[in-house]
């Protein structure tokens, strides 16, 4: 009998009694996960014991934050769901703002926390928390696993919401004595009643935008995280073919077109191009393409932005269609199949004037290059001729976010890499790791300040572990310098706490992870360091000294309509 | 304008406080909000009064839609409906004020439903209007406690 019984347990068959941790873990492998980024702990041995059995890959972070931000560089390179794993109580509430991240970027996370057991529930025990509580608004949906025979369905329908629909992170709790407990699993199937994805979009709303476009003389396309996420950028390009249209990116848009394209006019809002601002201002049409009207773009005066046009406003999610700014045609669907219609439909508008008027815009006012000794425009822009192409930028959160945007030749979608919504400073370097496991033989950079760096540097040692051979070009001006730059504009240069006055020695703290450091300090070392850091088999960690009186160009101070750019 | 919604949700717990919740964090105004279970043991109906213009009702229904516990919202402010609240109410009486106070529970189709020597507790349906004029009328005879359910409303027939 006790024989048997060891028998069942090391050779589990179907039919055969399973751990809610070995039924899990089989869920999500049947969700083709290869990936998760954890951190193990109390609440979660049962589901660490079963890993051990389990040909799931597990990537060990030195900080809860850094799985969350890890599984998101994941899914956000790869497309798939990226899932990580914590344990209850601290661990689970080290992952939120990492939920938080990619909530607002809706990018799509399955987030598994550990639990106490059901029976002490509620009781305000060791390492109890209401993460489901918690993390409520900063999910798509959650669950609290309180019977083992629910996993396989609750996983199923986890990672369908995650990334169906506007994708977005999906939190499972999952008590101890769950993990523990045994069932014979059944077939999972979806019980989403109410739950419902827009695909195509209405064809009436359809022929209009066709119509609007056709007819339109002074049209621009605004493109968003959405173009990228339903992998709408080839229709993007096509579209673009066909009409002639001029298209501005958000931040979560970089990469729908690439860099070097002429339709594209660059970024749109607070550190925009003048082009692309006066374009929005200016035009009688606006296709806004999978984005919400950020007050980032807007600075938060929906009513005085393209007060001039008709909106044409695609989206997945329907309330965010009217949040912002009122839309003359309303679509609700899938970028990419919308776009794919209105191709279908549409003709090229008569729009020379328009464009003449751009190129005097783009030829009065250029991005510039500053006159410091070390330039961030150049720097990213010989990264980005050495590193070609198929290179992954991911940044973190401050200037260096504004000039890798800005001044990075991003050639493809889902190869830009950023914390848009949030804004989390410490996503750099965790994204970067998730995106170099995503494609093991991309070439990664990661943009990152010496202000985020430190925020989760502990992850230098995750890359060493795993032999993540990711660049840091760390631009390294010894000041929180987005803060610094904000308190020079708003508060009469009166500067507070913004100065990193104990730095380390980077070069050192590289060494001490058995990374290779180098030291760049004038425009002339800077093609030399990126080449070695590229031939380099491992990582590489740049340390670019660049000035803290480089400022962010142009810039439109919150409040102001987008076409009262500062440094013009 | 205040509005009616009647939400459909799944009957589980914590529905409430992604509802509410919801309400709380995009700063929409929920002037009374009742909830039971309905005739399909599955699922509850919340019948939601909130303060708002027709925009932020558009904002409250579409962010209500995207909970996957909302299966329906539909909003009754305009349709024809019949609607109810149950109050409890216990007035101060003495030996001067009791016939008068019976007398205006008569008036209002209200019940005593408890007496005591110095109060009495009245039970009253109606609409809100109802219950405000009746508390009017009784509030100088001494209000002393006022319990209100909120709102429920449903669908006149052959609509």
């Amino acid at each position: 009998m006790m024989e048997a019984e060891s028998d069942l347990i090391m050779e589990p068959e179907s039919g055969a009694n399973l751990t809610g941790a070995e039924i899990l873990l089989k869920a999500l492998a049947a969700e083709n996960v290869e990936l998760i980024f954890g951190y193990p702990g109390g609440a979660v041995l049962p589901l660490y014991d079963a890993l051990l059995q389990s040909p799931l890959r597990h990537v060990l972070v030195r900080h809860e934050q850094a799985a969350a931000h890890a599984a998101d560089g994941y899914a956000r390179v790869s497309g798939k769901p990226g899932v990580c794993l914590a344990t209850s109580g601290p661990g689970a509430t080290n992952l939120v703002t990492g939920i938080a991240n990619a909530y607002m970027d809706s990018v799509p996370l399955v987030v598994l926390t550990g639990q106490v057991p059901t029976t002490l529930l509620g009781t305000d025990s060791f390492q109890e928390v209401d993460i489901t509580g918690i993390t409520m608004p900063i999910t798509k949906h959650s669950y609290l696993v309180k019977d083992v025979r629910e996993i396989p369905r609750i996983v199923k329908e986890a990672f369908y919401i995650a990334g169906s629909g506007r994708p977005g992170p999906v939190v499972i709790d999952l008590p101890k004595d769950i993990q523990a407990a045994t069932t014979v699993p059944e077939e999972a199937s979806l019980n989403l009643k109410s739950y419902k994805v827009f695909g195509k979009g209405n064809a009436g709303q359809i022929i209009e935008a066709a119509k609007a476009i056709s007819a339109s003389k002074r049209p621009v396309l605004y493109a968003g995280g959405g173009v990228i996420s339903s992998g709408a950028d080839g229709a993007l390009r096509e579209l673009c073919r066909k009409t002639g249209l001029p298209v501005v990116t958000t931040l979560m848009g970089i990469g729908s077109l690439p860099h070097e394209h002429p339709h594209l006019l660059g970024m749109v809002g607070m550190h925009g191009t003048v082009t692309a601002n006066y374009a929005v201002d200016d035009c009688d049409l606006l296709i806004a393409v999978g984005v919400r009207f950020d007050d980032r773009v807007t600075s938060g005066l929906g009513h005085r932005f393209a007060t001039k046009a008709k909106v044409i406003h695609i989206d997945i999610d329907p309330a965010e269609i009217g949040k912002v700014v009122r839309a003359g045609i309303p679509i609700v669907g899938d970028a990419r199949q919308i776009l794919e219609s209105i191709l279908e439909r549409v003709e090229a508008p008569e729009i020379e004037d328009w464009w003449r008027q751009i190129r005097l815009w783009q030829e009065d006012h250029p991005l510039n290059y500053s006159q410091t000794d070390l330039s961030p425009r150049l720097i990213m822009e010989k990264i980005g001729e050495l590193a070609g192409e198929t290179s992954i930028v991911a940044t973190d959160v401050g200037q260096h976010q504004m000039w890798a945007a800005q001044f990075y030749p991003v050639r493809r979608s889902r190869h830009f890499i950023t914390s848009s919504g949030l804004g989390a400073m410490g996503f750099g370097l965790p994204a970067a790791i998730g995106a170099q496991l995503a494609q093991p033989e991309g070439l990664v950079f990661l943009v990152v300040g010496d202000g985020g760096l430190q925020m989760t540097m502990q992850e230098l040692a995750t890359i060493v572990q795993y032999d993540l051979p990711v660049k840091i070009a760390l631009l390294d001006n010894g000041v929180l310098g987005m803060v610094r730059q904000l308190q020079g504009v708003f508060c009469g240069e009166r500067f507070s706490e913004i100065q990193l006055h104990a730095n380390p020695d980077f070069l050192k703290i590289a060494e001490a992870y058995g990374i290779l450091g180098m030291r760049v300090k004038t425009e002339a070392e800077v093609e030399g360091a990126v080449r070695e850091a590229i031939e380099h088999r491992g990582p590489v960690l740049m340390d670019f000294l660049i000035s803290a009186d480089e400022w962010v160009w142009p810039m439109v101070p919150p409040g102001k309509a987008i076409t009262e750019m500062l440094g013009r | 304008m205040l509005h009616t919604l009647a939400v459909l949700v799944e009957n589980h717990p914590g529905v409430l406080t992604r509802v509410s919740g919801l309400f709380a964090r995009r700063a929409y105004n929920i002037e009374s909000l009742s909830v039971c279970q309905t005739e399909d043991p599955d699922i509850s109906r919340m019948t939601i009064v909130v303060d708002g213009d027709d925009r932020v009702l558009e904002q409250v229904t579409k962010q209500l839609h995207k909970l996957v516990v909302v299966h329906k919202v539909v909003d009754l402010t305009s349709e024809a409906v019949v609607n109810r609240e149950l109050a409890l109410i216990r007035v101060k009486v003495n030996a001067d004020s009791r016939s008068e106070i019976l007398q205006t529970v008569d008036v209002f189709r209200g019940q005593v439903v408890d007496m005591g020597r110095s109060s009495v507790i009245v039970e009253l349906t109606g609409d809100s209007e109802k219950i405000d004029a009746f508390v009017r009328t009784v509030r100088h005879h001494g209000l002393m406690e006022l319990v209100r359910t909120g709102k429920i409303a449903i669908l006149r027939s052959d609509n």
